[in-house]
C-alpha cells in the first residue's frame, strides 16, 4: 500500500475538546432538564411524603423565625403599614432565599462529585451546575404555590404587580446560576470554597430583607450604608417581591434606591456575576476532566 | 504496510481519502497529550494565602506523543498497549473528553463505552436510567424513550425492568449499560476495556454485536490488551508504548509486537549467576537459550517452527550418567511441556570435572502464544529426585502467532464439515 498524506483540508473542522457548552442548545437543554428531573425523582419518589419533605425546611425556618420575631422580639409587629402580612412576607422571602441557597450550595461540589461523568462521557460541562440550579428551580416553583396559598389565606388579594413575579424569579435564577457556575469551577481547585461559601451564604441571608423589613433596616443604617445594602441583588429582588407580591405598603426597590437609574447598579452586578461565572467555568471546562 | 522493518517505528500513514469519496470517520493528526501533574497539590485558598510565593512546579507526563492515523468507515480499529501506554488516554482524546494537542476529526454520531453505566442512578429503575444514559450518549429524550424496549430486550432484563438498579447484579448492570450503548445507533462506537467484566457468554454476545455493527458499516474503535480479541475482530491495530505509536497495521503483527514488548527481554540469554540455583552443586547450569534450526538464537519463537532449548552445563566434579530435564512453564506457572533425557537416553555418559556440556531439547513449537519460562534440571541417575542443579533462571521466551484461541497448545488440527443427512420435513423457509 502506498504511503499517502491524508488530505486534511478535506476533513473540515477538527473536533474541539470538552467545553462548557457544546453540541448544540437542544442537547444542552435536554441534558440539563433531564438530569434535574432525574434528581428530582430520586429525591421525592423514595419517600411517601415526597415533596412535603423538601418543603419542611423552609416551613420550619419560617415557623421558628415567625414565632420568634412576632412573639418575642416583636420586629414582626413593628409600627407602620409595611409590616402588613408579615407572615406572608417572611415566608415568601425565605422561599426565595431557600432557592438561592439550594442552587449555590448544591452546585459548589457538583462538578467534583460528578467526576465519573466528567471523566467518562463527553458532554457540555456546564450542564452539571445548571442542572442543580434547575432542580432548585423546580422546588422554587412548587414552594411559590405554597406561598401564594398562604398569602391568599392571610388576606392578600391578587394584584396586577403579580405579573412582575416572572421577572423577579428570572433575575434570581440568573444571579444564582452565575454564582453556581463560579463556585463549582473554583471548587475544583480550591476546596475551602465550600466552608467559605457557607459562611457567606449566612451573611447574605442577614444582608437581605428577609427577617427584618427594609424600612427598619433603613432607619438604623446611614444613607451610604443603606445604599450599599441595596446593592445586594438579593436584597433588591426579595424586597421587590415583598412589594409586588404581598403588599404595596412596603416600598419597592426603585423608591428605596432613589431612582430607576440606581436600579441599574444591582442589575449590573447580576449580569456581571453571571458573566464572570460563565467566563471562569468556560476556562476550566476543557481541562477539568484531568484536573479532578 | 508495515514496511517489514523490525526497528519498531511507526509504519506508513494510512490513506484516508482514497478516491476522494470515502472520507475517514476518525482522523488523528499529531495528537499529543501531556498531563501537568503538580508536585504538590495546593487545594485550598488557605494554602495559597499562606504561601503566596511558593512556586508550583509541575511534572509533565507525556501520555501521548505524536499519534497519527485515520480510520475508515466500517473499520474495526484496535488500540493496544500495556497498562499506562496511553491507549485509554488516546480514546478519551478521540471521544472529546480530554483536550489534546494536535488535531482530531470525527464524522458522525459517537457512542462511547469508556465505562459501563456512567451516570446510572442506583435509586432508579431501568427505564429512567436507560433514557438518561441514552440522552447522555447523544439521543434526544424522545429517541431514548423509543429505544427503551429494544434495549431491555437486548439486555435480557424484561423481568427485572422495574427493579431499582441498586438491586441489580453487576452482570445485569453491565448488560444494561452495554445494551444502551449499542442501541444508540452511533456511527462510531468507542469501547474501552469494559467488556472484561461480563461472563464469557456475554462477551461473545458483545463481539457478535460488534461484528454486526461492523457489517452495517459502523466504525468501532476498541481499546484492549486481549490480543486474541484484537486479532479475531480488528481490521487494523495501533500499538502504543509509553505514549509513542510503535506500530500501525496488521492485527497479528500488533499482537506479536505486543507480546514481545510485554515479555521480551532485551539481552541475549542470561548468564547464570548465583540466583535461581538449587541442588548439590556438583554441576552448574551456566546458560540457557533457545535456537532456531540453523543455530540462530531466539527470544521469541513463532508458532509451528522447530525450535531447540539448550543449556550449557559446567561439571564441578566427575559425574556418571546424569539426567537432564526441561520444564516449560507458562504464565500460570503450569508446566506445559516436560522433557527429560532419562527417557531416550538413560546412560548419558561420564563427565569429568571442568567439562562443559550442552543439553538440547528440540520440538515443534505448538505452544499457544504467550510467555514461557524454561527450567533446567540436572539430576543423578535414578529417580531424578537427587538434584545436582536446578536452574530457574530469568530466561524466558515468547511464542508469537495469530492463533490465540485460548488453548494451552495449538496443535495442527484439521476441521471438516460434512453433511450426513437431509431434514425429513422440508423447512418452512424452503
Amino acid at each position: 500500500m502506498s504511503v499517502q498524506t491524508p488530505a486534511y483540508e478535506s476533513l473540515g473542522r477538527p473536533i474541539r475538546g470538552p467545553r462548557a457548552i457544546s453540541g448544540g442548545w437542544r442537547r444542552f437543554w435536554h441534558l440539563t432538564f433531564n438530569i434535574a428531573v432525574m434528581q428530582w425523582k430520586v429525591r421525592f419518589y423514595g419517600s411517601a411524603l415526597g415533596y412535603l419533605w423538601q418543603l419542611v425546611r423552609p416551613l420550619l425556618l419560617f415557623l421558628v423565625l415567625y414565632v420568634f420575631f412576632t412573639q418575642i422580639a416583636h420586629i414582626g409587629k413593628g409600627p407602620g403599614p409595611s409590616y402588613d402580612y408579615y407572615g406572608a412576607q417572611l415566608l415568601g422571602a425565605i422561599v426565595l432565599f431557600t432557592f438561592f441557597g439550594e442552587a449555590t450550595m448544591g452546585a459548589v461540589r457538583s462538578v467534583v462529585e460528578n467526576e465519573p461523568l466528567v471523566r467518562k462521557i463527553q458532554f457540555p460541562r456546564l450542564v452539571i451546575p445548571l442542572s442543580i440550579v434547575m432542580l432548585a428551580f423546580f422546588n422554587l416553583c412548587l414552594n411559590l404555590v405554597v406561598v401564594t396559598i398562604f398569602a391568599l389565606a392571610a388576606g392578600v388579594r391578587p394584584m396586577l404587580t403579580w405579573l412582575e413575579l416572572p421577572v423577579i424569579v428570572a433575575l434570581l435564577v440568573i444571579f444564582s446560576a452565575g454564582i453556581a457556575m463560579l463556585l463549582s469551577a473554583l471548587y475544583v481547585y480550591l476546596r475551602d470554597i465550600q466552608p467559605i461559601w457557607e459562611v457567606l451564604n449566612q451573611v447574605i441571608f442577614y444582608a437581605s430583607p428577609i427577617i427584618i423589613p427594609v424600612v427598619t433596616v433603613q432607619e438604623h443604617l446611614s444613607p451610604t450604608l443603606f445604599h450599599i445594602y441595596m446593592l445586594n441583588p438579593l436584597a433588591v429582588l426579595v424586597q421587590q417581591f415583598r412589594h409586588a407580591f404581598i403588599t404595596h405598603a412596603t416600598p419597592n426597590a426603585e423608591s428605596l434606591l432613589g431612582s430607576y437609574a440606581a436600579l441599574l447598579a444591582p442589575l449590573a452586578i447580576i449580569v456581571a456575576i453571571f458573566a464572570i461565572g460563565f467566563w471562569v467555568f468556560n476556562r476550566i471546562a476543557p481541562r477539568v476532566a484531568e484536573d479532578l | 504496510m508495515n514496511g517489514g522493518s523490525a526497528s519498531g517505528t511507526l509504519s506508513a500513514m494510512p490513506t484516508p481519502a482514497v478516491g476522494g469519496e470515502r472520507l475517514p470517520v476518525v482522523v488523528a493528526r499529531s495528537v499529543s497529550k501531556t498531563f501537568h501533574i503538580p508536585e504538590q497539590r495546593v487545594h485550598t485558598l488557605k494554602e495559597r494565602a499562606l504561601h503566596p510565593r511558593r512556586r508550583l512546579r509541575n511534572v509533565d507526563f507525556h501520555a501521548l506523543r505524536d499519534v497519527s492515523f485515520a480510520i475508515e468507515p466500517g473499520e474495526f480499529f484496535g488500540i493496544a498497549g500495556r497498562n499506562g501506554s496511553g491507549k485509554s488516554t488516546l480514546l478519551k482524546c478521540l471521544a472529546g473528553i480530554y483536550q489534546a494537542d494536535g488535531e482530531i476529526w470525527r464524522r458522525g454520531r459517537l457512542s462511547t463505552l469508556i465505562e459501563l453505566g456512567v451516570g446510572f442512578n442506583p435509586e432508579m429503575a431501568a427505564r429512567d436510567n436507560v433514557v438518561m444514559n441514552g440522552i447522555m450518549l447523544g439521543l434526544s429524550p424522545r429517541e431514548a424513550r423509543k429505544r427503551y424496549e429494544s434495549v431491555i430486550d437486548f439486555a435480557e432484563l424484561q423481568e427485572f425492568k422495574d427493579l431499582k438498579l441498586k438491586n441489580y447484579s453487576s452482570g445485569m448492570h453491565v448488560r444494561l449499560a452495554f445494551s444502551v450503548a449499542v442501541q444508540v445507533d452511533a456511527d462510531i462506537l468507542m469501547v474501552d476495556e469494559v467488556l472484561a467484566v461480563g461472563d464469557a457468554a456475554f462477551q461473545q454476545k458483545c463481539f457478535d454485536v460488534f461484528n454486526d455493527l461492523r457489517d452495517k458499516g459502523r466504525t468501532i474503535v476498541f481499546v484492549t490488551h486481549d490480543m486474541g480479541a484484537l486479532q479475531r475482530f480488528c481490521h487494523r491495530g495501533l500499538l502504543l508504548q509509553r505514549g509513542n505509536p510503535v506500530y500501525l497495521g496488521e492485527p497479528h503483527e500488533v499482537a506479536d509486537r505486543y507480546l514481545e514488548l510485554n515479555f521480551g527481554r532485551d539481552g541475549q540469554a542470561i548468564e547464570a549467576t548465583g540466583d535461581g540455583h538449587s541442588g548439590d552443586g556438583e554441576a552448574r547450569v551456566v546458560e540457557v537459550w533457545m535456537e532456531r534450526e540453523r543455530g540462530e538464537r531466539l527470544l521469541s519463537a513463532p508458532q509451528h517452527q522447530r525450535v531447540t532449548l539448550k543449556a550449557r552445563v559446567l561439571f564441578m566434579v566427575d559425574v556418571t550418567d546424569p539426567s537432564a530435564s526441561v520444564y516449560v512453564y507458562n504464565e500460570e506457572h503450569r508446566a506445559v511441556v516436560i522433557a527429560t533425557t532419562a527417557v531416550d537416553n538413560e546412560r548419558t555418559g561420564q563427565f569429568e570435572a571442568g567439562e562443559e556440556v550442552v543439553f538440547s531439547f528440540t520440538f515443534d513449537n505448538v505452544l499457544a502464544p504467550g510467555r514461557y519460562l524454561p527450567v533446567f534440571q540436572l539430576a543423578h541417575r535414578g529417580s531424578g529426585l537427587d538434584v545436582i542443579d536446578r536452574f530457574e533462571g530469568s530466561f524466558s521466551f515468547v511464542v508469537t502467532g495469530p492463533g490465540a484461541l485460548g488453548g494451552l497448545v495449538d496443535l495442527p488440527v484439521q476441521s471438516e464439515v460434512s453433511r450426513v443427512g437431509v431434514p425429513l420435513t422440508p423447512s418452512p423457509r424452503a
